[in-house]
């Protein structure tokens, strides 16, 4: 099997099987849901290194360092933001073992 | 490190990813959903440095990864809740933006070369471009540095065609392209993308923003899957699918709670016309039975509400005798006389500010032994789930808030229904007004409580254009306008 074939079956299979698992996600958790899935799409960081690496411009290099930061951003503060935001989620045990 | 291990380890990571999304689907163990994710993408970024052959490029690797991560560390402790669309549309944007420069270093370098390649390339270049752009306008309107209605050019319906088609164009050239001239190709495709884009996301008025940004999260996805199968990337290719499949299922779920079709949206169509007079005159009958028509499961329980709104009515105008419409006045004392409330936010609250009363009058309501709970609208606010976030964020225990198809039954039964700042998604018109935006539109059904109280900023209609019957319904809708918080300072205030 070519690899061409590969990356389309793996894109298929991937998208069937998010697709099956989101939809379990309850709607109270959208916000959190969504911004999870917005950190993963930075995923492409691995892609931009890997260009990045291949450079040998400067120009090249340039672009690849801001498509990095441009990526990390995503990743780091995509999870940062979605953690903070599930730590907000307390049920009424929750609160009165905290004495509320 | 060879290829064969590469492909075990990204089933690997992949799974891990999945693994952290089915933790997602419960509350309890969301947080720690999110974490396993989080690792999945930290073992994939150090395995990606170890296999790659950084060369001279090192500096500006570890520069970017650095630089990145400061500046992540500085908005995760910054942000706010009520931020949060304009933080997700920025990262999309963000992602986009990386999609897209990964794209075109694979065609400037010479690295992609078949045809698969160039097309896929080409596909990113695209869908990257419009994802930036259009993320960064989304996210400019919800942070108001944009104007947030929906802004119409001259044309603008024939100029998003044209625009499609140069990139259709552009993307089936760029892989018959010579090494020489795949590089103007290239940035032509990228000008076509971020103009599409543009277009898009200036025409999306403020209610239709949950759709925008769920379509924008999709197309990041996308972009990032694409630029994988440039790139021979088997793990890219996974995870972006994923991100896409998420994406896509939320702007579906929006679409349906909306009532709009994912074309009107990106194409422009029947956002907000006018109301017309034949619609309009149906209003003007009693919205009451309107209302009782809408809940076939809940009619028995409406005639019998209907037998008790007639008693209250009664009651008031011997007490009263001129209680025609309700007075601002009366509030705590319909606050006091209730049993059950339901509180029903939306995106008028956010507006101002006045999540912080909201948590004082459900902590005033539950000390006086009275049964509170949260009905929230899927599409209320600026994101999915948005209202959620921010009453999590004042400490509302997440137990008490109830999705729409949950709490809708109970209405009937219930005292007294407490709307602030929420027009549209409360509307009764959306089950009888034919040919309105709003028609066949699925709402909270808060006239059938037995007493509402309006808190809304004023009585023009919502983002819809549609007139709001409820407004003028009478002895058991109480209308308290002006801000919110001022609204619920009289609420708060002793009788």
């Amino acid at each position: 099997m070519s690899m061409e074939i590969i990356l389309i079956v793996v894109f298929v299979a991937a998208t069937l099987l998010g697709y099956k698992l989101i939809n379990a996600v309850p709607s109270l958790l959208h916000t959190p849901l969504m911004s999870g899935m917005n950190a993963l799409s930075g995923i492409t960081l691995l892609g931009i290194i890997a260009v990045t690496a291949l450079s040998d411009s400067v120009a090249g290099r340039l672009a690849g360092l801001v498509g990095i930061i441009a990526a990390t951003i995503n990743v780091v503060a995509g999870f940062g933001v979605t953690d903070r935001m599930l730590r907000m989620f307390r049920g009424e045990q929750q609160h009165q073992e905290n004495g509320q | 490190m060879n290829d064969t291990f590469y492909y075990i380890f990204s089933v690997l990571l992949s799974l891990g990813v999945l693994y952290g999304i089915r933790l997602m689907s419960k509350v309890k163990t969301a947080a720690l959903g999110n974490r396993v994710s989080a690792l999945c993408m930290l073992a994939a970024i150090a395995i990606t440095l170890m296999r790659t052959d950084l060369s001279g490029s090192l500096p500006y690797i570890i520069a970017g990864l650095a630089g990145g991560s400061l500046v992540s560390l500085f908005m995760t402790a910054r942000a706010r809740m009520i931020q949060m669309p304009q933080i997700v549309g920025l990262l999309n944007g963000l992602g986009g933006l990386a999609s897209l420069l990964a794209a075109l270093l694979t065609v400037s370098s010479g690295a992609a070369r078949s045809a698969f390649e160039l097309t896929t390339s080409a596909l990113a270049l695209a869908v990257g471009a419009l994802t930036f752009s259009g993320s960064l306008v989304a996210a400019g309107k919800l942070h108001g540095k944009l104007p947030q209605k929906s802004l119409v050019y001259p044309g603008h319906s024939a100029l998003t065609v044209f625009a499609v088609l140069v990139m259709a164009a552009l993307i089936a050239l760029l892989p018959l392209s010579t090494h020489g001239n795949s590089l103007l190709l290239s940035l032509l495709l990228i000008l076509a993308g971020l103009i599409f884009g543009w277009l898009f996301a200036i025409r999306v008025g403020g209610a239709d923003m949950p759709i925008t940004i769920s379509l924008l999260n999709s197309t990041s996805g996308v972009a990032a899957a694409i630029a994988g199968m440039a790139l021979g990337d088997i793990l890219l290719v996974a995870v972006g699918g994923i991100v896409g499949a998420s994406g896509l299922l939320l702007t579906q779920i929006m679409c349906r709670s909306m009532n709009r079709s994912l074309g009107s949206v990106i194409f422009g169509g029947s956002a907000h016309p006018a109301a017309s007079p034949a619609a309009n005159a149906s209003l003007a009958k009693n919205p009451l039975t309107q209302a009782s028509e809408s809940g076939a499961a809940a009619q028995d329980e409406s005639i019998l509400l209907e037998g008790q709104h007639s008693e209250t009515l009664c009651e008031d105008s011997a007490s009263g005798g001129t209680a025609a419409t309700p007075a601002p006045a009366d509030a705590p004392a319909w606050l006091e006389k209730a049993q059950s409330v339901i509180i029903v936010p939306g995106y008028g609250m956010a507006i101002s500010q006045a999540q912080e009363k909201v948590k004082l009058l459900l902590d005033t309501l539950q000390a006086a032994g009275k049964q509170v709970r949260f009905a929230i609208h899927p599409v209320a606010g600026r994101m999915p789930g948005h209202m959620n976030v921010l009453l999590a964020e004042v400490d509302i225990p997440y137990d008490l808030l109830c999705e729409m198809d949950d709490i809708n039954r109970d209405f009937p039964s219930t005292d007294l229904a407490i709307v602030i700042g929420a027009n549209d998604v409360i509307n009764p018109a959306a089950n009888t007004a034919q040919g309105t935006p709003i028609y066949g539109m699925p709402i909270l059904n808060v006239s059938q409580a037995k007493q509402v109280i309006i808190c809304n900023y004023d009585k023009k209609p919502g983002y819809a254009g549609v007139d709001n019957p409820l407004y003028e319904e009478g002895q058991h809708v109480l209308l308290l306008l002006g801000d919110a918080k001022d609204s619920l300072d009289i609420l708060l205030s002793k009788k």
